[in-house]
């Protein structure tokens, strides 16, 4: 209780409560502008947060990527455009819906279901809380080596099809972050004789030119377009009434959402397609999917909004982010020398306590926020894209350029800018580059704290949870060279029958 | 097991094979200078060389690149219009960086709304309420970050020229 108390105060300022308004209605807005997303935002704010107290700035920041997905579902709905590209999903049964006559019945349902899953995930944490705080210490260098190699390779194998590319791109970032000073022997690495790469590559740079610079690109070079959408009528709670008959898909669902979001280089991509699919298998009318159906409907939003939330445990238990969102927000932590890790649930159980009330109040403002504004959100949707190129590119340079007016940094980032937009183009993955640079740093220096402790290679894994940690590496490689192999099998007949 | 089926599930794009090469020629030229570029430190052991992990990203870099690049040798036609795609961008990467050379001479404020009006109209927004908003939405930008957030961005050189109080003034604000 008294935790609890020491939670609130921490969050009882008028600028935690200034930053939770900016973020949820931030995040809800450029959820639901079509080709902006939370990445782009996040990264264009992150220098903006380093002056703020980290519990502001990470409210901030984890207010637009929590209702962000909020918002992404309004256009998936409406005009079958997803605002984020985790509300993908969303349009297989939104817009049926909608082109049905029933996008308020749609559009309410996907907010509750929203709401669901973020309530859902977030009291998860709490609960989780006491058994992470006496878990987390048990994890020592050689653990959180192994569960950041895990968490790489799942970011590899997650990209499904797109495999080979995730492995190219996250060995870059590897690369990418040994540019530089070497952190132990103080020797140079990669800096061809360079000055201004003596201090590495900055990862915000890096986050920037990806994400913002390259959509910023994409949005000018790509042809002009103007979504067109109409109003709703009516109220919105209708959908709350209508949950309560798809309570199990939504519980299912958003339970979905926490154990992929736990589970680092996963995400909500996983959990949407583990939940639809068991909406599908477990529905009295399977046939609907895919055109209308509400079930799956709530299966995509609730799973994909219980994400967030449960995507923070390993970056605050164990210091590792497990997608891009979080590995920016990692940032935060450093800047403020608040080191994420075992150590946070012992020494600062509070100001995790009070992300997780921070979380529980975002959705409340979130859904507040859109059963009142749906409507005026809708000319957000109408935004022409190259008029968000301008836009997108005007405030990269502030992102970039605050940082340490360097034009260098500037031109770096455009460097990126041009990759990701290459990237993008050929459908090519970019968030294991930024998972590279950030995992392979934290490997980098684990393995070498644990080898100074180890006499055999056995030794590594002679602790239990370094042993199970070793054992599921080994199953999801193992389990991945299997489907390969199946579906080689399955192709190979295909062929044959022919 | 089918000849015919793709050795990799990865589907070849336009320019996709073009990328591929440059890639791994990029991955084969940071290989070749793994020796130079990094301290080898011999005698110590192997995970605690500062060449460990610059070798564990490149050497990943090769192997996932060569093999990308098996997967993509049956790209689609159109690689050259792709990579013309890819010329355009640089146009824009030319305005992003007269931005950054030209905030520190005329001002945050000034730089950025004449960026946004012309860059709007460069991509073909020349009615006057496009601009306009093009304008108002620079603004905006400065105002939040700058005014109120006071991010870290230096006085334009062109603001020296202005007497004391509203040179301050500028400076601090805009």
């Amino acid at each position: 209780m008294e935790i609890l108390f020491s939670s609130l105060a921490i969050l009882a300022r008028w600028d935690v409560v200034l930053a939770l308004l900016v973020g949820s209605v931030g995040g809800v807005v450029i959820g639901a502008i079509p080709g902006v997303g939370p990445a782009v935002a996040i990264a264009i704010l992150l220098p903006a947060t380093f002056s703020l107290d980290p519990i502001v700035g990470l409210t901030a920041l984890l207010g637009i990527y929590g209702s962000s997905m909020y918002g992404g579902a309004i256009p998936a709905i409406l005009i079958n455009v997803p605002g984020t590209a985790v509300n993908a999903l969303t349009t297989y049964e939104g817009t049926p819906m909608t082109r049905r006559g029933e996008a308020r019945r749609a559009l309410s349902l996907a907010y509750s279901a929203s709401f669901c899953g973020g309530v859902f995930s977030v009291i998860c944490l709490i609960a989780l809380s006491p058994v992470l705080a006496i878990v987390a210490p048990m994890f020592g260098s050689r653990e959180i080596f192994l569960a950041a190699l895990l968490g790489i390779i799942l970011v590899i194998l997650a990209h499904r099809g797109r495999v080979l590319a995730a492995g190219m791109t996250a060995s870059f970032g590897i690369w990418i972050g040994t540019i530089g000073l070497e952190p132990v022997k103080y020797s140079q690495r990669y800096t061809f004789g360079q000055s201004w790469l003596a201090g590495g590559v900055d990862l915000i740079v890096v986050v920037l030119g990806l994400f913002a610079l390259s959509q910023a690109f994409l949005l000018l070079v790509e042809p002009d377009k103007a979504n067109k959408s109409e109003g709703i009528s009516g109220g919105l709670f209708v959908g709350f009434k209508e949950l309560l008959r798809h309570k199990r898909v939504a519980a299912v669902s958003s339970s979905f959402g926490v154990v992929m979001g736990m589970i680092p280089g996963v995400g909500e991509f996983t959990a949407q397609f583990l939940s639809y699919t068991y909406a599908q298998r477990t529905s009295s009318s399977p046939e609907t999917f895919g055109n209308g159906s509400p079930e799956g409907l709530v299966a995509s939003e609730a799973s994909n909004n219980a994400v967030p939330a449960a995507a923070m445990i390993p970056l605050l238990a164990l210091g590792i982010p497990g997608e891009a969102l979080t590995a920016m927000m990692l940032s935060v932590f450093y800047v403020h020398s608040v080191v994420p890790g075992p150590q946070l649930f012992q020494t600062q159980m509070d100001f995790v306590i009070a992300l997780y009330i921070a979380l529980l109040i975002l959705n409340v403002l979130v859904i507040a926020f859109l059963l009142v504004s749906t409507n005026q959100l809708l000319r957000v949707i109408e935004i022409p894209t190259r008029f968000l190129g301008v836009a997108i590119l005007t405030l990269s340079f502030v992102g970039v350029y605050s940082l340490r007016n360097s034009a260098i940094d500037c031109a770096i980032a455009g460097g990126f800018g041009i990759l990701g937009f290459v990237l993008k183009r050929l459908s090519l993955p970019i968030v294991p580059i930024i998972l590279g640079m950030v995992l392979g740093g934290i490997m980098e220096i684990k393995l070498r704290t644990s080898m100074m402790r180890v006499d055999t290679p056995l030794d590594f894994i002679s602790r239990p949870i370094a042993f199970i940690l070793f054992l599921i590496i080994l199953l999801v490689v193992a389990a991945h060279i299997r489907g390969i192999w199946l579906s080689r099998k399955t192709k190979g007949i295909t062929h044959h029958g022919r | 097991m089918s000849k015919n089926a793709p050795f990799f599930d990865e589907s070849p794009h336009a320019g996709g094979l073009a990328f591929a090469l440059i890639f791994v020629a990029f991955s084969a030229f940071l290989l070749s200078q793994l020796g130079a570029e990094t301290k080898p430190s011999p005698g110590s052991q192997i995970f605690t060389r500062p060449s460990f992990w610059p070798a564990v990203g490149v050497i990943g870099m090769v192997s996932f690149g060569a093999l990308h690049l098996v997967a993509q040798r049956n790209s689609r036609h159109g690689g050259a219009k792709e990579a013309f795609v890819w010329l355009q961008a640089f146009e824009f990467l030319l305005w992003f960086m007269a931005y950054v050379w030209i905030v520190p001479l005329i001002g945050y404020l000034v730089a950025t709304l004449a960026f946004a009006a012309t860059l709007a109209a460069r991509v073909g927004y020349r009615t006057v309420r496009p601009l306009a908003c093009a304008v108002v939405t620079g603004f905006c930008v400065v105002l939040i970050f700058k005014t109120f957030l006071s991010v870290k961005i230096p006085g334009g050189a062109i603001y020296d020229a202005l007497p004391g109080g509203l040179r301050n003034f500028m400076t601090v604000n805009f």
